[in-house]
């Protein structure tokens, strides 16, 4: 019964795709990736506003001992690496888009992306090793701009 | 606000000019500042990895820099990054909203005033505490 030359069907059920795609699916992903990280980021990034700006006396209290005060945590440390990383692949991402969407020379596109990749990789390493090695209360510094606990 | 389509230009062959997303008002205004508030933010935040890497070096060499952004005119500039960074954040949830709420789509445009009523009262008690900041209250 069965012709030998019949064209192969596909198993019932498999799923409908128009066109049989060699392509991957790294702009759904992504696509997904944007709506993940910006969740986790409005926790991340309103909390850091929050507590930087508005706590106490605000951006004027900024300085070392404010933010070593902070880092001598792990609570922070873990809560800025990860806003660091996210923020990171969330903002090149979408502006590699925007790139796509405007950038229609072949060459320029290809530039302008290789640009924010490296931006990306040094700005992501530096942060993360900042983050890693920083020493709250270094030898030999000012005692008067180091956050009070490194008297004790 | 009820905005019928907005009128296309055409080019000669009669194909809309120009790649401008012409969506309702709401709709497309939504968007292009959540674009422009997205790169803003995303050079903000290269520069400020660098500065607050000065922590390693010195805490002379950190307070210096840090210093040097201690006047007015950066102080309106960081108004406007957290402006642009609540706004950024709002519309984002209004986004994933559109996208994922089955109603989304039909509140898209109530959605976008309430993402402009809660970034006014947002902004308001910062920029109280912030703007006494820098002008030394
Ligand atoms: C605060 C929480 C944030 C939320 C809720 C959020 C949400 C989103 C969402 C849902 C998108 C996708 C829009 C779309 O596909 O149409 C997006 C795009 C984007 N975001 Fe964010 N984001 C946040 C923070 C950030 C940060 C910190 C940066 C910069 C480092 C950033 C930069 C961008 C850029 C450049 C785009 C691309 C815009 C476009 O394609 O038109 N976002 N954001």
């Amino acid at each position: 019964m069965s012709t030998p030359n019949a064209p192969a069907l596909d198993a019932p059920r498999s799923p409908y795709s128009r066109t049989k795609s060699t392509r991957s699916n790294y702009e759904l992903y992504s696509w997904v990736f944007m709506r993940m990280s910006g969740v986790v980021l409005v926790v991340l990034v309103l909390g850091h506003l929050f507590v930087n700006l508005m706590v106490g006396k605000g951006v004027a209290a900024l300085d070392f001992a404010f933010v070593a005060g902070k880092w001598a945590s792990p609570f922070w440390q873990i809560w800025d690496l990860l806003m660091l990383w996210l923020a990171m692949l969330h903002g090149t991402n979408g502006v590699r888009t925007i790139i796509n969407d405007y950038a229609e020379r072949d060459t320029t596109r290809f530039w302008l992306k290789m640009l924010i990749y490296f931006a990306f990789v040094v700005v992501v390493v530096l942060g993360t090793l900042v983050i890693f090695t920083f020493d709250p209360c270094p030898v030999g510094a000012d005692p008067s701009l180091l956050p009070s606990f490194c008297q004790a | 606000m009820t905005a019928g389509p907005l009128p296309v230009q055409t080019t000669q062959q009669g194909r809309p000019a120009g790649t401008l997303y012409r969506g309702d008002t709401e709709g497309m205004w939504s968007w292009v500042l959540h674009r422009i508030t997205g790169v803003l933010i995303f050079v903000f935040l290269l520069v400020h990895v660098l500065d607050t890497a000065m922590v390693r070096v010195s805490p002379e060499l950190y307070n210096e820099t840090i210093g040097t952004y201690k006047n007015w005119i950066m102080g309106l500039g960081e108004a406007g990054l957290v402006a642009a960074v609540l706004f950024h954040a709002l519309n984002g949830i209004r986004v994933m909203l559109v996208d994922f709420w089955s109603k989304g789509t039909r509140y898209q445009r109530p959605m976008a005033w309430t993402v402009v009523g809660l970034w006014v009262v947002l902004m308001v008690p910062f920029l109280i505490r912030h703007l006494s900041n820098i002008f030394g209250g």
